[in-house]
């Protein structure tokens, strides 16, 4: 997974409440099985002028020619509610996101983030809304910054705001880690565990 | 219990019978128990793992059902209208059967969807972890199980390590006390709910479901309530065990039996919350004056009485965007009443409302009656055990003579993955958990409710309440 360390990028607002995740990548675009080939999809509902087309909708965002190069997503409360389909983070990062900064995420979405190299930034509403101001006026160059290590997001004009996130999450952001290997750390942990708890609940085990 | 032990909640007690290592701050490693899989999402973490190179942990634990993408029209193989779909489901049955997992595919007897033939295989049992890379796992807390929908990767490490690293979630109890009117059940429970607090009101909670009306319900009524803890946010939800619980399970394939079952009994009757005990957040709710609900908008907390009207903006709970959306996607007008719209589909089916008392339901509406000219109607069985039951009890028939169509077992419609839909700008009334725009199909129309008021407007050709149908 790649690391996530200090990102500055353009950011672009999508301010409304609850977007899901078949908005995000409707499952009529996930055709391949695969974890790749679905950037085109993002937001296919709303970013073209059909469904099941490909004409992009100007009035869409991330079609507007100011938010080219948009890596950082601003967002609305709940943001990935919905399904728990990873497709829509996987989506995300291959069309170029690298963050989502919103007032709160669905817990399934927040958790595939962080296991794909995306920060989910929890941020109160108003100020994800005046960020979101800030940037519209000149979206280029109002730049949104995010360091991760010092919990920050700072806005062009050096305004800082602190962020909380699990220390346990951020560390894999930071390190790009694979969790499994980190959990397979635990090996003798886990087979401790197993042993006592086979005669505590021996009705949890199955035969093959 | 000892007059020292500080009293703890049902889900504290579940939560430290798991905990395999603490990983400082809030977070553990927590053992899993179960982990289930289905075609959509199950071959891609089966394909990750084997490209890496790493095993299962417990094959033995593990289940994967076909049900998300499959056709569901009778005589039905591997073919589905879904693009790439034939090709996902034959590689889930090729990895699930080398990684010697336990399969329920497609013409088998178990077939269904996962969270309607979890309960009835015994698979989830309280007390017991579980999860699945499927946002309605929350469901199967109605068992008294720590049951949680996870993404891909997740599930990876859930196949690969036997645990997943958990934050500990916040506790809210939701307590509903009263009677219910005949013709309201479970999912007007939930949509009442949702309406009230919100889409996000359970975000970062973890919710026990307490309270004469719930403990009133069946098991099944359960399943539905705990169902669309997912659509408020919730972490999950879940229902203390009791004896309606335990004589479910008796006897269930996987669940225990003889001596084990004596011992895992004496144990699960130990797990509710104990008196006195502090929650992070309490909602306590009556339910003598519930109506059915029913929702108006795109998202399931646009949901109002079957009775009342489309809100006005400012009483909607929606920012004037959203709503402006909203009311456009779904076509209607604001102040106009719910009875007042016309229907073109009736779906019964989904992991929320297609067990056997769902259907039982629904029949006993459809009985003797025929559904509207125009309205195109269909149910599908959740699993192809309850459509078996539901044949052997003759509902099928009253289902067809009512004009609806009969199916085989699967997600089907409550989401586009079959390929099928109603069709643009058409109004379905669905007893499934999702009404956001374009879920059932592009830009098709969706209000969910109970299965009772599907099948009553499906007769009356639009939205209607089944109050005035039952005797």
């Amino acid at each position: 997974m790649e690391k996530f360390e200090r990102l500055t990028a353009i950011a672009a607002p999508l301010l409304y409440a609850n977007v899901d995740t078949d908005a995000i990548i409707p499952s009529r675009e996930m055709k391949s099985g695969a974890k790749t080939g679905l950037a085109d999809g993002l937001f296919a509902g709303w970013r073209y002028t059909q469904i099941g087309g490909r004409e992009p909708n100007p009035r869409f965002v991330l079609n507007r020619p100011e938010y080219r190069g948009v890596r950082i997503l601003l967002a609305g409360e709940n943001f990935g509610c919905g399904s728990s389909r990873e497709h829509a983070v996987w989506a995300l990062r291959e069309y170029g996101f690298r963050a989502v900064i919103a007032p709160s995420f669905s817990p399934i979405f927040y958790n595939n983030c962080v296991r794909n190299g995306i920060a989910p930034i929890r941020l109160a509403e108003p100020i994800v809304r005046e960020l979101a101001e800030k940037v519209a006026a000149n979206p280029q160059e109002h730049k949104v910054t995010i360091d991760l290590d010092a919990q920050e997001v700072v806005a062009h004009d050096g305004e800082r705001r602190r962020f909380e996130i699990d220390a346990h999450l951020k560390e894999m952001l930071l390190s790009g880690l694979d969790e499994i290997d980190l959990t397979l750390t635990k090996r003798p942990e886990i087979d401790a565990f197993l042993a006592s708890d086979r005669a505590r609940r021996p009705w949890i085990y199955l035969e093959t | 219990m000892s007059s020292s032990a500080a009293p703890r909640t049902l889900f504290d007690k579940i939560w430290s019978d798991h905990v395999v290592a603490e990983l400082g701050g809030d977070t553990s490693l927590i053992a899993i128990d179960r982990v289930l899989l289905h075609e959509r999402t199950g071959a891609i973490a089966l394909r990750e793992l084997d490209r890496v190179g790493r095993p299962i942990a417990d094959p033995a634990r593990v289940f994967c059902t076909m049900d998300h993408i499959v056709e569901t029209r009778s005589g039905r193989g591997d073919a589905t209208r879904v693009p790439g779909g034939e090709a996902l489901i034959r590689e889930t049955r090729a990895r699930a059967t080398s990684a010697k997992i336990r399969l329920f595919d497609i013409g088998a007897p178990e077939q269904g969807i996962v969270h309607v033939i979890s309960p009835e295989l015994g698979i989830v049992l309280p007390g017991a972890t579980l999860v699945c890379p499927d946002s309605h796992t929350c469901t199967q807390g109605a068992l008294g199980a720590f049951a949680w929908g996870i993404g891909t990767t997740e599930a990876e490490h859930a196949l690969a390590t036997g645990t997943l690293r958990v934050r500990k979630p916040k506790t809210m109890r939701v307590t509903f006390d009263g009677e219910l009117d005949r013709g309201v059940s479970a999912k007007d429970l939930s949509l009442a709910l949702i309406s009230a607090h919100g889409s996000a009101g359970g975000n970062g909670y973890v919710v026990e479901f307490a309270g004469s009306a719930v403990r009133a319900l069946d098991v099944e009524g359960r399943l539905t309530l705990c169902n669309m803890a997912t659509e408020f946010s919730a972490v999950t939800a879940l229902i203390a065990p009791d004896e309606k619980i335990f004589e479910y399970l008796r006897g269930r394939t996987f669940a225990p039996r003889d001596e084990l079952w004596d011992r895992a009994l004496g144990h699960w009757r130990t797990l509710h919350s104990d008196d006195g005990v502090q929650f992070d957040r309490e909602i306590a709710v009556r339910t003598d004056r519930f109506a059915p609900m029913i929702t108006w908008g795109t998202s399931p907390q646009h949901a109002v009485p079957v009775t009342g009207r489309v809100p006005r903006q400012e009483d909607s709970g929606a920012t004037r965007e959203a709503y402006e959306r909203a009311i456009e996607y779904m076509g209607i007008e604001p102040g106009a009443p719910m009875s007042s719209m016309m229907i073109d589909g009736a779906f019964i089916g989904s992991c929320t409302n297609s067990r056997i008392t769902d259907l039982r339901r629904a029949a006993a509406i459809l009985r003797g009656r025929r559904i509207a000219e125009g309205v195109k109607a269909i149910c599908v069985p959740g699993s192809s055990a309850v459509k078996r039951q539901a044949e052997a009890e003759g509902l099928d028939r009253i289902f067809r003579d009512a004009g609806f169509e009969w199916r085989e077992s699967g997600c089907s419609m409550c989401f586009f993955a079959g390929g099928e839909s109603f069709g643009e700008r058409q109004r379905v009334v669905s007893s499934t958990n999702r009404n956001f725009e374009s879920r059932q199909g592009p830009n098709t129309r969706t209000h969910i409710a109970s299965p009772e008021t599907v099948a009553a407007s499906a007769i009356a050709g639009r939205i209607a309440d089944v109050r005035s149908m039952v005797s």
